[in-house]
């Protein structure tokens, strides 16, 4: 299908732990399918295996059962992994792993230089990323002296750089400040909005996954609920049971609507809260 | 036990070109029994200050008297400050390095020349306050364990020196929302049960609006409120105009208020938003 963008395919993957001990199912039997332009969010708390998932997506991973097509190519073919990677891209946790250059402009040029660009090409790339993400005005800068959201923000623009059709996000926010956290989030809003990318975000963060098409939770290596943020959040009761946070106005309008009041149950913003009532 | 600064400044690299104050004036007495919240954004100075505390900075100008004792006095006096104030530094897991995890909570009080009896129980009472299996846990090694677990071998080490004074930086900093309700429920008990005092940096509102009974909001190297709870989240504008923010709920309240709905907007927690809007729904039901 032409405007599928990642698809699973009865996917399982087991880390093996040495051998001394058993097996360890990360994800079992997942049938996922992401379409071009999509914005998902992942939930699910540590050990959920949504890092597997995602490392699945880009053929960091290779499926130890099941297949992960991206755009069409099977990351099993590897051939098709150096494409694979130009299409779909990764950002991690921590900005500090990786980013492997003494000057911004050169982190975020690594990768097309990688790929053979001719100069001028790369020229016109690393301006173009660096402006997308709005960090043209420190391209001449140290990146270790950047605060950490600049530095999320540096390694989103290495990755956009490599012209990818997808971006899979690994907690990106779990180590920045709020302000940081803002700042990654608004640029990845603008990327699926007027850029039109595919953007994976793997999170806890309940309050970055409202702005989502469609949220997955994960637990144990299965995908458990699906749906709309609203859809989702709706079922207060079983996304606490998880672990996971719901948004403090949403669990308000949940304790009211117990309480026997006439609330809508998919409030996600204080706004619509106030309007509700 | 009090601790108090006194027109404490600080400057890191001074006199080259990368110097930088970092703090700036800072006037601060910390009482007996107070659950403190230390809010600001990343390079307000948070950090810095809790260094001062237990004298692992000390000021460039100014004094720092903890107990009765300056931080800039003698070694052996600093010895004593560090036993009193317990500091839990960001990423704490990252300086486990023992075998095991009672060799790892035990290093500190070994170092205070305590007996065996004495460090073995107090190994076993932190690893309790921190919710860890003693027998379950002790002889693992703390590398094999979960993140959330890994953090709190990393405080009971802190804890097993018995401070009274505990200061954890962001010590929820990416946990996930079971890692981090676990360390704070913990926090919250230790502080009832154990009549300490504690310091706790955190970005979250909410999670500050649900434990500290005082905050104290930096900004720029400078203390910029000091208040109980409620006072300072009902400066939303104040605390907006530097970047920070209130509780969803808070924010919530006010703007449910504005709307011409007469209800307390003062509530930092939604157990109480949920009693004051039920008390003010069915007010209007009866009008």
């Amino acid at each position: 299908m032409v405007d599928e963008m990642i698809r699973f395919e009865n996917v399982t993957y087991k880390y093996s732990t040495g051998g001394r001990e058993k097996e360890l199912v990360a994800v079992s039997n997942i049938n996922l399918s992401v379409k071009k332009g999509e914005y998902l969010v992942v939930l699910g708390h540590n050990g959920s295996g949504k890092s597997t998932l995602a490392k699945l997506m880009n053929g960091l991973l290779i499926p130890t059962e099941g297949n992960v097509y991206v755009n069409g190519m099977n990351t099993k073919e590897e051939d098709k992994i150096w494409k694979i990677r130009e299409i779909a891209g990764m950002v991690f946790q921590n900005p500090d792993n990786q980013i492997v250059a003494t000057v911004v402009e050169e982190d975020v040029a690594f990768g097309p230089e990688n790929l053979g660009i001719p100069p001028e090409e790369i020229r016109r790339r690393v301006d173009k990323a660096l402006e997308t993400v709005e960090m043209s005005e420190y391209k001449k800068h140290a990146p270790h002296l950047l605060s950490g959201g600049q530095k999320q923000r540096v390694a989103i623009a290495g990755i956009l750089a490599m012209k990818p059709e997808c971006i899979i996000l690994d907690e990106p926010t779990a180590m920045l400040d709020p302000v940081g956290r803002t700042e990654v989030i608004n640029t990845l809003k603008k990327l699926n909005r007027e850029e039109k990318k595919t953007i994976v975000l793997i999170t806890h963060y309940m309050d970055e996954a409202v702005e989502a098409d469609r949220l997955l939770i994960m637990e144990k290596g299965k995908i458990i609920m699906e749906g709309t943020p609203k859809e989702i959040f709706c079922q207060v009761d079983k996304v606490k049971e998880l672990g996971l946070d719901v948004p403090q106005v949403t669990e308000l309008a949940y304790e009211l609507r117990k309480e026997g009041f006439n609330v809508p149950c998919d409030i996600l913003t204080v706004e619509e809260l106030v309007n509700a009532l | 036990m009090i601790i108090k600064l006194e027109n404490v400044n600080y400057v890191y690299n001074p006199n080259t070109p990368f110097e930088q104050k970092a703090l700036d004036n800072i006037n601060l007495t910390i009482n007996e029994k107070d659950f403190i919240g230390l809010i600001g954004h990343t390079g307000s100075g948070k950090s810095t200050l809790v260094q001062h505390l237990n004298g692992l900075i000390k000021p460039t100008s100014g004094r720092v008297i903890v107990d009765g004792i300056d931080t800039k006095a003698a070694n052996g006096d600093l010895l004593k400050v560090r036993q009193k104030v317990g500091l839990v530094f960001q990423y704490p897991e990252h300086q486990l390095f023992e075998e095991t995890v009672y060799k790892d909570i035990a290093f500190g009080p070994s170092n205070l020349g305590l007996s065996e009896d004495e460090i073995y129980n107090r190994v076993k009472t932190a690893m309790e306050l921190v919710g860890l299996d003693f027998e379950k846990l002790k002889d693992r090694s703390p590398f094999e364990l979960s993140g959330g677990q890994k953090r709190r071998v990393a405080i009971a080490g802190v804890l097993a020196m018995e401070p009274k004074v505990l200061v954890l930086d962001e010590p929820t900093a990416g946990l996930d929302p079971r890692g981090r309700d676990e360390i704070l429920g913990r926090i919250k008990k230790l502080y009832e049960e154990k009549n300490i005092t504690i310091i706790l940096v955190s970005h979250s509102m909410e999670d500050i609006a649900k434990l500290v009974n005082r905050i104290v909001v930096m900004h720029r190297g400078k203390i910029v409120m000091d208040g109980e709870t409620k006072e300072v989240f009902k400066q939303a504008e104040k605390l907006e105009q530097i970047g920070l923010g209130i509780p969803q709920i808070t924010s919530f309240m006010r703007t449910f208020k504005e709307k011409g709905n007469p209800v307390d907007d003062t509530v930092v927690t939604v157990e109480e938003a949920k009693k004051e809007l039920i008390r003010f729904l069915r007010s209007k039901k009866n009008a």
